[in-house]
């Protein structure tokens, strides 16, 4: 059995599942939350990105047993608990960012981290650091807008996303 | 009568759409003659009304229908003030699920932010052809939607006429509300549909559509309707269908594209963790060869777990006798070689078609010639390939991110030997599409699956390698071309020799044939298209603006080294091929307008600054391209480092006649250019013995944000009918690309992907 945190909540996943099993697959499979999604299992397209204690990770390249009792943070759990979206959930409405919208539960996921990290990124920062994420349908000119709204909308709250 | 009357269809759209096409257009035709709301399957007025529409029973509507107005199977509203619309179409990314509702609601006069969408289920009598494919969503339902939102607005009308007494001509609508300003009533729709749903359906010829410059919500910018479930994760897509007792299951496929599967270590597979069972699954009817109706499935081994990890694992410890005896042996290196032989003798290919006398004008003129090569590439939807299904004995239920859910209904009927009623497909959210999901193989596959594993819930997982290692690839090709300058400059002659490929020798693979109209054939007077074949056994089908998505590479690259021979400056020479406002083929509405051309064209190069001083090693290039009905121009700014580019921006003027939702046709344009870079940059499968030398990733360089340029959109609102935006931005971005590279640097790229010259980005 194998302790983990996500979201705020604890899960005891058994001994059904083995240990070696990438989390993005614990995730989607066992714990039912399908927002963290497969593109490549190989760690190019970054479309599982989830955070670790803040940190984002490709959610398919590390094993269940490593991420024990770390707290990991999917899609599900950025928005509070009245559903109240966060200032990148927002702008990723407001830009329109979707387009068949596969890639951006992990777009979301870096750019958070992004935010939380650099508060006011340049457009040199965000390409650095999005690198990371593919979209096939090739939204990046919007991912930029929008990373730049929420940044706009963070200053605005007066605090960190 | 629309101009739809005199249907020809577009060549560059696959057969099987040119058909749903023929067919729609037999609709369109026939609405306009008769009743509209008896095409759509509901037949009288009054209560009768709800009979159609929705998922559930006769029996529960009719229990609803006290407080239910289902005006059309577009339009419910009920007497607590909510409004359903309902999307027809799959959706994959083209945003179609947010701009056809949008078109009923703005006839329907109501307030978008206070409808509710849903996708529709899945009923040809109901729907008429459901299909995303061929950027045809918007322009053959343009009309019918139009008037779904009008006729429920016109009962509504009627309704709050009846109830005040007063004619109807003096009611107006807003937002929902009727009025009646001169005794200052009004009524929300939801308090007049239980009278709504008691009056006759009007004929949809006899209600008034609104004028362009009346819409409130046509042309604005309108977010996708998902969006607040794709932000939050929640379930949406095709790999997020789960069932009760649902099984995960992988698919191996031999490397060999077409082997069969003959025998497997099963018993081993079966006893690893997590495995409920493996078997090999029979070959039916022609897997290899693209059609969305298609009942077939290609052998491979299944195996079902108790999660896709499991599945996964259990399939690389797969090992499985192939049958390669019907298998392709295929090579591009050996592709590439008979090319260039078949490119020195075009006096034995075949004429496709010919006008004027080319050579004549060969001997009069400066001639240029020139060969271009494309690579094929696969579609790379990012959510790989999967689909659901659970076979019941006599029935069976498919869970499928399909842009073709009709036609495959059709295929798993057959396949399985069922009546088609007995077949329900749910339509699920695609994570792309880019024609991929136009072939159902996947589909075929799990039904298969299901039914023998003894009728189990189960969901077909492919992984990335196993959707780039099958694929209805983008074809590649030739094309061996020819033209001359006559002394003034001016295009005289064009002769394009295309080397494509062919399956059985007789007709070109699917989306590998070239029209002979094809510009700047449909507008230069000497003029000569030929045609020769290479077999192959390798599967193609169509990929994001069939054929457009290499024509146009070719032909305005080359038409930029004609005008370069001539000395002279792209624009003007395109501007002057283009020549005088016409229909480049007479009687077809959905051809080439030249005057239409030329305005995208003047406009593109006007927001780009054409002509400005550039610093050394910085150039601009356009292209001009016309797919799918719509007029696409293109202008790329880029600087060129020995082999080394950046793209630092790239302009679209685009006419698509008027624009359904702004933000959707202006990301589609965006992200169409940043999927043409990233094609023509990087992206090619290669095949050797009949293998895809490419699995994943990283070896298929998808770009990135780091490389996308900004892109900057503008439309020439047209009163011409609507067309789709889901392709034709595509194709002139890779020759604006390189005709900036050739600007910049003096050196010309004729193959795609440029990586394959050895160019980066």
């Amino acid at each position: 059995m194998v302790r983990l945190n996500v979201n705020g909540q604890t899960h005891e996943v058994g001994d059904d599942v083995d240990p070696q099993t990438p989390l993005l697959w614990v995730l989607r499979d066992t714990l039912g939350l399908v927002g963290t999604k497969y593109g490549c299992g190989v760690g190019q397209c970054s479309a599982c990105t989830v955070h670790m204690n803040g940190i984002p990770i490709q959610s398919c390249q590390l094993t269940l047993e490593s991420v024990k009792d770390q707290k990991i943070t999917t899609i599900e759990g950025l928005a509070g608990p009245n559903g109240k979206l966060t200032p990148v959930q927002q702008a990723w409405i407001e830009e329109d960012v979707p387009q068949c919208g596969y890639c951006q539960a992990g777009q979301i996921m870096r750019a958070t981290a992004l935010l939380a990290r650099t508060p006011k990124p340049t457009d040199a920062q965000i390409d650095t650091d999005m690198a990371a994420n593919i979209c096939r349908c090739g939204t990046y000119t919007r991912i930029r807008k929008a990373i730049h709204n929420a940044s706009g909308k963070i200053a605005k709250a007066g605090g960190a996303s | 009568m629309s101009s739809n009357e005199n249907f020809t269809p577009n060549e560059y759209v696959p057969e099987y759409l040119q058909n749903l096409e023929r067919e729609r257009h037999a609709a369109a035709v026939s609405l306009s003659r008769r009743n509209f709301i008896k095409i759509t399957g509901l037949a009288g007025g009054g209560l009768v009304l709800a009979m159609s529409l929705g998922t559930a029973s006769k029996k529960a509507l009719a229990q609803t229908a006290a407080n239910t107005f289902n005006a059309n199977p577009y339009v419910q509203i009920k007497t607590d003030g909510s409004i359903v619309l309902f999307a027809k179409n799959p959706e994959v990314g083209q945003g179609v699920k947010t701009s056809l509702p949008m078109i009923v609601c703005e006839e329907l006069d109501a307030d978008w932010s206070k409808v509710t969408v849903e996708q529709s289920i899945i009923d040809q009598a109901l729907y008429g052809a459901q299909v995303a494919g061929g950027s045809t969503s918007t322009p053959t339902n343009w009309d019918l939607l139009r008037k779904a939102g009008a006729t429920a607005r016109a009962m509504l009308v009627s309704a709050a006429a009846k109830t005040w007494s007063v004619p109807e001509a003096e009611v107006t609508t807003a937002a929902g509300i009727a009025y009646h300003r001169a005794s200052n009533r009004q009524a929300s729709y939801g308090a007049l549909a239980a009278t709504a749903a008691t009056l006759p359906v009007p004929d949809a010829n006899s209600v008034t559509l609104k004028k362009r410059s009346d819409y409130k919500l046509l042309g604005t910018r309108v977010t996708g309707v998902d969006n607040p479930k794709i932000v939050t994760g929640q379930p949406l897509f095709g790999i997020d269908q789960k069932l009760p007792g649902m099984f995960y299951a992988s698919y191996t496929k031999a490397p060999a594209i077409g082997a069969r599967a003959v025998s497997a270590n099963l018993d081993e597979i079966k006893k690893m963790p997590g495995v409920k069972d493996a078997f090999i699954v029979g070959h039916q009817g022609d897997p290899i060869a693209f059609g969305p109706n298609a009942a077939a499935t290609l052998s491979g081994v299944a195996i079902l777990a108790n999660s896709t990890w499991s599945a996964f694992q259990a399939k690389k410890k797969l090992e499985v006798k192939w049958d390669e005896s019907q298998a392709s042996s295929d090579s591009w290196t050996a592709n590439v070689a008979d090319a260039k032989k078949l490119a020195q003798n075009p006096a034995g290919a075949q004429q496709l078609g010919a006008g004027g006398d080319v050579e004549a004008a060969f001997k009069d003129g400066k001639t240029v010639e020139a060969m271009y090569t494309y690579h094929y590439v696969s579609h790379a939807d990012l959510e790989p390939q999967n689909c659901t299904a659970w076979f019941k004995g006599d029935s069976i239920e498919i869970w499928a991110p399909t842009q073709t859910p009709q036609a495959a209904v059709d295929a798993v009927a057959k396949l399985l030997g069922l009546p088609k009623e007995k077949v329900t497909l749910h339509q699920l959210r695609g994570g792309g599409g880019f024609g991929r999901r136009l072939a159902n193989d996947s589909v075929c596959e799990v039904a298969a699956v299901s039914k023998q594993a003894g009728g189990v819930p189960v969901k077909v997982q492919w992984m990335r390698e196993d959707d780039m290692h099958f694929d209805y690839y983008r074809p590649g090709g030739f094309h061996s071309m020819k033209a001359a300058v006559d002394k003034s400059g001016k295009l005289s002659a064009f002769q394009d020799h295309f080397i494509t490929f062919t399956r059985d020798g007789k007709a070109t693979a699917a989306s590998a044939n070239l029209a002979p109209t094809e510009f700047p054939a449909s507008v230069v007077p000497n003029n000569r298209m030929l045609q020769s074949m290479i077999t192959s056994q390798i599967p193609t089908g169509p990929w994001r603006a069939p054929g457009s998505n290499t024509i146009a590479f070719a032909i305005q690259s080359f038409l930029a080294e004609c005008a370069a021979a001539a000395g002279r400056d792209y624009r003007d020479f395109l501007l002057e091929v283009m020549g005088e406002p016409r229909m480049a083929i007479a009687n077809n509405p959905r051809s080439l307008n030249t005057g239409r051309a030329a305005d995208v064209i003047k406009l593109v190069t006007e927001k780009a600054g054409w002509g400005k001083p550039m610093e050394k090693g910085r150039g601009l290039g356009l292209a001009f391209h016309f797919s799918h009905a719509g007029h696409f121009a293109e202008v790329a700014d880029v600087s060129v480092q020995g082999k080394k580019i950046k793209v630092h921006k790239i302009w679209v003027a685009a006419d698509i006649g008027p624009v359904v939702n702004m933000s959707g046709a202006e990301n589609q344009c965006q992200g169409s250019v940043v999927d043409g870079l990233s094609t023509a940059m990087g992206l090619k499968v290669t095949f050797e013995k009949g293998r895809a030398e490419q699995s994943n990733f990283d070896k298929y360089p998808l770009i990135r944000i780091d490389k996308a340029p900004e892109v900057e959109v503008h439309f020439l609102q047209s009163d011409n009918p609507p067309t789709g935006c889901g392709e034709p931005a595509f194709p002139p971005a890779a020759p604006a690309i390189a005709n900036a590279i050739f600007a910049a640097s003096g050196q010309r790229i004729r193959t795609l992907p440029f990586s394959a010259e050895g160019y980066t980005i």
